[in-house]
């Protein structure tokens, strides 16, 4: 840490109460991804995802990395588990937190995230973790407990400062920070502690710096995460039309909006993956144009009413939520993505070494063309959903 | 809210790079060949012992357990003349393979990744498995062959100049932009893999001005850029493919009877000029 | 199709001076002048005249003087005489209208609303004509701390533990653009080489290649490698100082480059290594770079490429979030950011990019120093600033914001003749500049040509000597990112802040 750096900081910091209030730059960033269900619903430890991503070090810049996962908490599976960071070890933020959620929620267990005091990162802040029931009053009570839970989580985050929810959903978590994955991964002891389904890692290269750890990924909404190598070109159009769905973007990020855009189109409007691909990375018009006229109608369609979603520019994602994790490009395919399957296992990376680094020896190694996702669900999901479909029929 | 970070600079590249002298431990050299276990290196010291062999008058690399280290082969240009060396890459090497490679030959026995054959200058890549996006980006000479399939922007501007034409063939399919921008060299892309089905790859060719590139298989108008058009095969061309596919076929052990009875498309540029009205003057 | 255009210049040919030699006719490669035999007399077609003053300088007799064409439209402010003569263009050839040179809108100069400081009375200014001024800089990556090794202890037997990156010693803070044997007529690219050489600085192979012949100038050249690859082979990067990845370019951000066919003769095909005849495409983007951990790919791909001995550069153009980006590319481990503003040249670009996209070198470069400084990287890396700097002032303002170095292009040219009448896009340049034609090109003597150029170095150095010596400094490195010898006069505040500056007064 240089003397100098420090100087500048307070000065600047110092000074910036006198300056014209300026609109914040978005931020940039590129990194490595990778994502491992395991279909049968089997639960295993961090390793892989640690290992893997690691493999890919030089795609991040030990200034950010995170995990996600997913069926970790089996005895508490009913309750959201929120995990909330208080910057700066601020207690009183913590006291104010602890204040909101006994007000609006029944805790159940209210502990400190296990850690590493010997792990490499720099600047920890207190992580702490709650699993809660809502407890919804006057009209609250119309709200799902889905909703309710967004709207408090908003709530944390927006006006409570110092405090941030990493993650919110039932019966997983998010692990993240600054620093390489593997600092990331020893501070949380991922490896022991944890066991899930799906895990979901990240390496980031960001090119403008918060250190803060809530800057990092993956982003949390409920049980949705997101993780996201890239740069979004339509970020100004995507969230000024998210905003007028109540989708505030205060965290700078294009990560944040696909974040949003996917709770918007997946969660709120119930539509299937396989149809949000078709929003968010659809076809060119040249191939609409020969489609026939059933599908051209369809595709038509959607562009004229998503198209403020057209996710433009180069990104790829991974996104996982109970009993499903998909990973997707741009539609020309301009960020990397590969899968592979071993058996029950899903593998979703930027770089297929990283996959091979954990399971040599796959069945099968694939890369879906650009705009086209791969999709893994539990199987049990995946029988659900072909009954719900019948049923339709 | 968001403060900077001062955390300085973290480098990822050269962070955990060992000095040469902890590192020979991982190379066994013996006459000639030089055998690398590679599974706990970084990428910069894999190619720092593979220079080093180099150096010592290895004629032949082995490198075991690699596991996504990039740029292998990259640097092993010498301002003086020295002999080519053959690489045999066991495991999963990483991306920008073979990029600038200067005429050594490099054999994979595995997948590769992104950047096979970056900038490329001579030498040759021969892949047992398949490859990922901007393979034989700017190639500028010598050879690469991929067994099965080859992502987004495969050849994307591959040129030529005088005797260096560089050739690529592939053995499985494409995806989109195949032979982008392409200013030169030629392109085989043999769909063996496909059974009867068409390739998916869309603009093919687009922005093409210069080289041929071959399909075996089906591929409709639409999936063509506008800069490019299908002519007849001529005896010259039979030649060409006969010869490197043949040899394709060859290393690979597949029938080249059956390869060679397929149809093939011949696709050209229109112009030279794709541009040439775009402006005003 | 009848042309509507107006002539843009008018050839004022005094006949009592015109002794009809004829000069200005074999001067014209745009074939103004025109000799009647019958009537022995000259007449010139002004429609074609693009204002080059060529044949104004040639005249023996001092005949002809070229100036803008009186005509006008009807004076309106939004429908101004070049947005009518633009739409005119377009109407009659449906295409993007092209232009060369930089942008000449009258955009905010900065440079021109930013004084110097001189010493008086509490700190002696200082004699650059008869004591030591420095302006030695190094071009590449530093390390934080130098660790040594002392043997004995005298500390007369130090050794140097840190592995150091490697850097470039230049002798002063002056370097050539980046200007390709392609644009350029071979004869105008030898001349910088053999300037940079001599006065011991850079110049900037483009992304045309270097003559097989020329690299013995490598030891001077910062050569590119950009999104056409254009004769990058592994002895072109090894022949050189420095590599420069070219990103964007300023006159033309996100915009690639096209050299079309037929100037794509058998010596630029050579070293361009493309065949004869074909255009040479430059894509818009790299496409082996589509984000930051890309960029970082091939910046190590060219460091493994010539063994970690050339410091790598990346340059940009100057657009909205430069400060973020370059902090991106200085982690990618670019050894020098090289930033070209709103008004960077080119040789040709679409008029409608050049004119509108991107932002002023001044603004671009103070957020960028200051950027590196706040997150303590600013060591790891050089800035070289581009982009219309039009005398020594502007190179001393600009290392007072921070830059190590500037980067010049169309002074250089200007040095060896061009008079900025931006056809450089058309290849018939009379000046012999930008241009493949034999005919034209043989007009610049490379020696001629460097002679102008090292002059020139000569001159700007010495200037900034003046103004350091003034300024109490005899090393230019005690000015570097020195803003408090700055002071701003009619700018806003916000603009002040941006600079990082104070007021005049202030």
């Amino acid at each position: 840490m240089s003397m100098a750096g420090m100087d500048v900081r307070r000065v600047r910091g110092g000074a910036r109460g006198m300056r014209r209030e300026r609109l914040p730059d978005k931020e940039h960033q590129a990194c490595g991804l990778f994502g491992v269900i395991d279909r049968s619903g089997r639960r295993f430890g961090g390793r892989v995802a640690i290992e893997a991503v690691m493999n890919m070090r030089v795609r991040g810049n030990g200034l950010g990395a995170g995990f996600a996962a997913y069926g970790i908490y089996p005895e508490y599976k009913d309750y959201y588990a929120l995990h909330v960071m208080f910057q700066d070890w601020d207690l009183d933020a913590k006291r104010e937190v602890d204040k909101f959620l006994e007000a609006n929620f029944d805790i159940v267990c209210s502990e400190e995230i296990p850690t590493n005091p010997e792990a490499p990162v720099i600047d920890p802040p207190l992580i702490w973790r709650y699993f809660v029931m809502p407890h919804k009053k006057g009209e609250e009570r119309r709200l799902s407990d889905d909703d309710y839970v967004v709207k408090k989580v908003m709530h944390i985050n927006t006006k409570i400062e110092n405090a941030y929810v990493f993650s919110s959903g039932k019966d997983m978590g998010v692990f993240k920070g600054v620093g390489f994955p593997e600092e990331i991964a020893e501070y949380f002891m991922l490896e022991k502690e944890y066991r899930g389904y799906i895990w979901v890692a990240h390496s980031r290269f960001p090119t403008n710096t918060p250190g803060w750890w809530g800057g990092a990924h993956p982003f949390c909404i409920l049980d949705w995460t997101v993780v996201h190598n890239g740069e979004i070109s339509s970020y100004g159009t995507n969230k000024r039309y998210l905003e007028m769905y109540g989708y505030y973007c205060t965290l700078l990020t294009d990560t944040e909006v696909m974040a949003y855009a996917i709770d918007l189109l997946m969660r709120r409007q119930r539509l299937p993956i396989e149809i949000v691909a078709k929003i968010l990375a659809p076809p060119m018009w040249d191939h609409i144009d020969i489609m026939d006229e059933r599908q051209k109608r369809l595709y038509t369609t959607l562009r004229m009413v998503y198209a403020p979603l057209l996710i433009n520019g180069p990104w790829t994602i991974i996104v996982a939520h109970h009993g499903e994790m998909f990973g997707i490009t741009d539609r020309i395919r301009l960020r990397p993505i590969t899968a592979g399957e071993k058996g029950d296992l899903l593998f979703v990376s930027s770089e297929e070494a990283a996959i091979r680094a954990v399971c040599p020896d796959l069945d099968r190694v694939f890369t879906p063309m650009g705009g086209e996702p791969v999709v893994g669900r539990l199987k049990s999901r995946e029988k659900e959903l072909r009954r719900r479909a019948e049923e339709v029929v | 809210m968001v403060e900077y970070s001062i955390g300085g600079l973290r480098d990822m590249f050269l962070g955990n790079v060992r000095r040469l002298k902890e590192i020979l431990k991982y190379a066994k050299i013996s006459s000639d060949v030089a055998e690398i276990d590679a599974s706990n290196l970084v990428h910069k010291e894999v190619n720092d012992l593979m220079r080093y062999c180099a150096l010592q008058g290895v004629r032949r690399i082995v490198l075991k357990g690699v596991r996504g280290q990039r740029y292998i082969g990259t640097r092993l240009y010498f301002p003086d003349p020295r002999p080519k060396l053959e690489i045999e890459i066991h495991g999963f090497p990483g991306n920008d393979l073979g990029a600038f490679l200067d005429g050594h030959r490099i054999v994979v026995y595995g997948n590769a990744q992104d950047g096979v054959g970056n900038t490329m200058d001579s030498g040759e890549i021969v892949i047992y498995g398949q490859a990922g996006d901007v393979v034989a980006m700017s190639m500028r000479g010598g050879r690469i062959f991929i067994r099965d399939d080859v992502g987004y922007r495969t050849a994307i501007h591959m040129k030529e100049y005088r005797d260096k034409v560089p050739v690529l063939v592939v053995g499985g399919t494409a995806q989109d932009f195949f032979g982008e921008y392409m200013a030169g060299g030629r392109v085989v892309l043999l769909g063996l893999n496909l059974d009867d089905k068409p390739h998916r790859a869309r603009y093919i060719d687009t922005g093409m001005h210069g080289g041929i590139m071959y399909i075996r298989g089906r591929v409709e108008p639409w999936q063509l850029g506008k800069e490019v058009g299908i002519v007849d095969m001529e005896a010259e061309d039979w030649k060409f493919i006969e010869k490197h596919v043949g040899d394709f076929c060859e290393i690979f052990g597949i029938k080249e009877d059956e390869v060679l009875g397929g149809s093939f498309l011949k696709l050209k540029p229109v112009t030279k000029r794709p541009y040439g009205k775009v402006y005003a003057y | 199709m009848f042309s509507h255009l107006l002539p843009e210049f008018i050839v004022e040919r005094r006949d009592d001076r015109c002794i009809r030699c004829r000069a200005c006719e074999r001067q014209c490669s745009f074939e103004v002048h025109r000799y009647d035999e019958e009537l022995d007399r000259m007449f010139s077609d002004e429609k074609r005249c693009v204002g080059c003053q060529r044949c104004a300088v040639l005249c023996p007799t001092g005949a002809l003087i070229v100036r803008p064409h009186p005509g006008e439209y009807r004076r309106n402010a939004n429908w101004t005489g070049e947005r009518i003569q633009d739409l005119k263009k377009q109407a009659e050839t449906g295409g993007v209208v092209l232009t060369g040179s930089g942008n000449d809108k009258p955009y905010r100069i900065y440079w021109d609303h930013i004084v110097l400081n001189a010493s008086q009375v509490t700190n002696p200014s200082i004699d650059p004509l008869r004591e030591p001024m420095e302006l030695r800089t190094f071009l590449g990556r530093k390390p934080d701390v130098l660790e040594l090794r002392f043997n004995g202890g005298d500390y007369e037997d130090v050794e140097i533990a840190t592995e150091l990156h490697p850097n470039v010693m230049i002798e002063t803070p002056i370097v050539f653009s980046a200007m390709s044997y392609g644009a350029l007529s071979y004869q105008a690219f030898k001349a910088l080489a053999m300037a940079a050489s001599e006065y011991g600085t850079l110049f900037n192979t483009g992304e045309g290649g270097l003559p097989r012949e020329l690299r013995k100038y490598g030891k001077n050249a910062i050569v590119q490698c950009a999104s056409g690859r254009f004769g990058v082979d592994p002895e072109y990067l090894n022949c050189a100082a420095v590599i420069e990845i070219k990103i964007g370019q300023g006159a033309k951000p996100g915009i690639g480059g096209h050299l079309p066919g037929e100037k794509v003769t058998l010596p630029i095909s050579v070293t361009r290594m493309i065949p004869e005849g074909t255009d040479a495409l430059s894509p818009a983007p790299q496409h082996d770079i589509y984000s930051i951990e890309d960029l970082s790919m091939l910046i190590y791909a060219l460091k493994e490429a010539t063994n970690y001995e050339k410091p790598v550069s990346v340059k940009i153009a100057a657009v909205h979030n430069v400060a973020a980006i370059a902090s991106g590319m200085v982690r990618a481990g670019a050894d020098i950011i090289a930033i070209d503003g709103l008004r960077g040249g080119t040789g040709a670009a679409p008029k409608i990019i050049r004119d509108n996209v991107g932002i002023p070198i001044e603004l671009a470069l103070a957020a960028v120093d200051r950027r590196l400084r706040e997150e303590g990287i600013r060591n790891k890396c050089s800035i070289l600033v581009a982009g219309g700097f039009r005398c020594s002032a502007d190179v001393v303002k600009a290392i007072a914001l921070g830059a190590d170095a500037v980067y010049i292009g169309t002074p250089a040219l200007v040095a060896m003749g061009c008079t900025l009448c931006q056809k450089c896009y058309t290849g018939k340049c009379n000046w012999g500049i930008c241009t493949q034609d034999p005919y034209l090109s043989r007009r610049l003597n490379p020696e001629i040509g460097a002679k102008r150029l090292v002059n020139l170095l000569r001159a700007w150095s010495l200037e900034i000597k003046e103004m350091l010596g003034g300024m109490g400094i005899n090393a230019i490195e005690s000015l570097r990112g020195n803003r408090d010898h700055l002071r701003g006069v009619g700018l806003e505040d916000w603009e002040l802040e941006v600079l990082g500056i104070k007021g005049a007064g202030e």
